[in-house]
């Protein structure tokens, strides 16, 4: 072959495999366009940043989404006698409804007694759920300073926190819960 | 106490459908009431009674110039009743509901009711008889006022309504869902003496129609990093648990209706989130967000309840699958056999790891093993409805179920579950459960 037979042969290969990319480009993304018009409707409504943070109310192990605001054992002794007492008794036993205290050291026991202290292994776990779902007759009534409050007044009866402490952002997840290696994460489950 | 009657052999099957009350005992109790409404309706209650009878006077009557309608029942015999908006069941069937909780919870809205498994038949559980578990009871949304919000590590965060997403695709797929503590009396030293709604009853099956999932996720578009996604609910307790994002992309649906009508208020309306397969708990309902994340973050229905202690103390936490098991719902407790003759054995089977593949059962306490007939459609991750026909002959037996699901899971004895936990740890029992039957025909549950 000589040498422009050869590049006359290379120059139509290289017109030929590029009218093929540019054809099977131009199909592929007429299919795609198609599809997308079919198959993503499209229709959620964008949400700005400000409607994203008064709905926002995760809190991570680690602090992250943590309000501002704190409060003592102090106010929260006052804000557990009034909001709390009635239903999970004198600090926190004797119900009727779920006992918030004591039981540490007894999970690996023959007799566990499962409590946010003894078996939560997360501080932040109890403010988010007070926050969330706390006085079970009115939730979501408690500012954010009462819920740090009534939080390190529960973490002050056994001791987690000293009786002065003060609570937020920065102290909450430092509180060492006992049970804290006490969960083994299934997930994904162990193949078989 | 109901019981099931005996049944003739040429007609065994259509007799022992209706597990309910002998029929000498549903007779007497339809004549009381059919005589009632004849009064009602200005007739003779004579008349009515001794029409309802049919007796061969009755027909020979006839021939002598009666009405023809004096051997037909009353009925027959004056109109029905005009159209309802929305049909009720039969008020015969006032006994057919859900078991509620003791009356303290009950009235505070937390806690759960059961699906009484032993009064229904097929797989699909009525909207009305769906098993419930609040946390702080049934909120009643606005669907004009609530949102799904999307938002995290996405790209773009998106709201949707009800009224957006009946908009997208739809979907419909029939799905168990199964409270993670359901048949935790199980894990108790001493067998509950009771029925398998109260038994295994945190058990329900229906075909659920939504918007997948990883649809809306596609849109909002992912973020490097995304591995959680944590799904809070709209109730007064603002639910919340952490989902694994695989989950998310894979089955899992915003459903909106149930049965074909929208999701009723104690199922999560207006939308929920749906789990194929997963414990009950984590199938949010008056799903409201879903938070894209990096990591779980110890919710306290992932820490507090729905964790699985160990015996060395340490618990299990994100075991989300609901795992192969089946129960025998007839003959159960409250189903005494009358005499010998013919049965059928029939319960429900079902794997949250998908097709149930076998069902095995043993009259015999487990000495030997028999294949039983699994009632179509056998689907992934559903209710599958087992038979067997069976003689008995008024020997004492002991009736078990096994089922295997499509990936080879077996159901394991109840022995070895219990050996896998802390003593009494109730959640995702999955054990066979055994029935024992009595040479009276007493049926016992019992532990073998």
């Amino acid at each position: 072959m000589s040498i422009s037979k050869r590049a006359r042969f290379l120059h139509a290969a290289v017109f030929t495999a590029l009218a093929a990319i540019l054809f099977f480009a131009a199909l592929c993304r007429a299919q795609s366009s198609g599809q997308a018009k079919s198959a993503h409707p499209n229709l959620g409504r964008p949400l700005t940043p400000d409607e994203i943070r008064q709905i926002d109310i995760t809190v991570t192990p680690d602090g992250r989404g943590l309000p501002d605001g704190s409060g003592s054992v102090e106010q929260g002794a006052k804000v557990y006698a009034e909001k709390c007492q009635a239903c999970h008794g004198a600090e926190g036993k004797g119900g009727p409804m779920d006992q918030l205290t004591g039981g540490i050291g007894t999970i690996a026991s023959a007799k566990p007694v499962k409590t946010p202290v003894s078996y939560w292994p997360t501080a932040t776990t109890i403010f988010d759920y007070v926050r969330r779902a706390m006085p079970l007759r009115t939730p979501e009534s408690l500012t954010n300073d009462e819920v740090y409050a009534v939080t390190a007044y529960i973490l002050s009866i056994d001791a987690l926190v000293p009786k002065d402490a003060v609570l937020d952002a920065k102290s909450l997840p430092q509180v060492k819960m006992p049970n804290r290696d006490g969960f083994l994460n299934f997930w994904p489950p162990p193949k078989r | 106490m109901t019981e099931i009657r005996r049944s003739p052999t040429n007609a065994g099957h259509v007799a022992t459908a209706a597990v309910s009350e002998p029929r000498h005992k549903i007779g007497r109790r339809a004549l009381l009431r059919a005589g009632a409404l004849a009064v009602g309706a200005g007739l003779s209650g004579l008349g009515a009674s001794a029409t309802a009878l049919g007796t061969a006077q009755d027909a020979a009557r006839q021939t002598n110039g009666e009405a023809i309608g004096a051997a037909a029942p009353p009925w027959m015999k004056t109109p029905g009743r005009v159209f309802s908006a929305y049909g009720t069941p039969s008020h015969w069937e006032e006994k057919v509901q859900r078991l509620l909780p003791p009356t303290a919870a009950a009235r505070l809205g937390v806690g759960a009711s059961r699906t009484p498994l032993e009064r229904l038949a097929g797989t699909i559980t009525p909207a009305g008889l769906h098993f419930e578990r609040h946390h702080n009871g049934v909120p009643d949304i606005d669907p004009a006022r609530h949102e799904l919000i999307i938002h995290g590590l996405v790209k773009q965060p998106l709201a949707f309504t009800r009224e957006t997403l009946l908009r997208y695709p739809l979907e419909s797929q029939i799905y168990f869902v199964e409270c993670a503590g359901n048949s935790g009396t199980f894990s108790q030293p001493q067998p509950q003496q009771a029925a398998p709604g109260a038994l295994n009853g945190l058990l329900s099956c229906s075909e659920w129609t939504g918007v997948r999932l990883s649809t809306l996720l596609g849109e909002a578009g992912l973020q490097r990093g995304a591995k959680w996604v944590i799904a809070e609910g709209a109730d007064a307790a603002a639910m919340s648990r952490s989902v694994p994002l695989e989950k998310c992309l894979d089955d899992a649906m915003i459903a909106l209706f149930q049965n074909g009508e929208a999701i009723r208020p104690e199922q999560g309306y207006p939308m929920r989130l749906l789990l194929p397969g997963f414990e009950g708990n984590i199938n949010v309902k008056w799903l409201r967000r879903l938070n894209v994340i990096d990591a779980p973050v110890d919710a306290r229905d992932e820490t507090s309840h729905y964790t699985e202690l160990l015996p060395n103390g340490k618990a299990r936490q994100y075991m989300f699958l609901q795992e192969v098991k089946s129960a025998i719902v007839k003959p159960s407790f409250g189903m005494n056999l009358q005499g010998p003759g013919f049965y059928e054995i029939s319960g429900l089977a079902w794997s949250g790891a998908g097709r149930i593949s076998k069902v095995e059962l043993s009259t015999d306490g487990g000495k030997s093993w028999t294949l039983a007939a699994l009632a179509p459609p056998v689907l992934p991750k559903s209710l599958t409805r087992f038979h067997l026909p069976w003689q008995w002959e008024s020997r004492p037996a002991a009736l078990m179920s096994r089922a295997t699901d499509e990936k080879g899971n077996v159901q394991p004895t109840r022995a070895a579950w219990v050996a896998q936990y802390a003593s009494g740890q109730p959640y995702h029992y999955n054990g066979i459960q055994s029935w024992n039957i009595a040479a009276d025909g007493t049926v016992q549950n019992v532990y073998l």
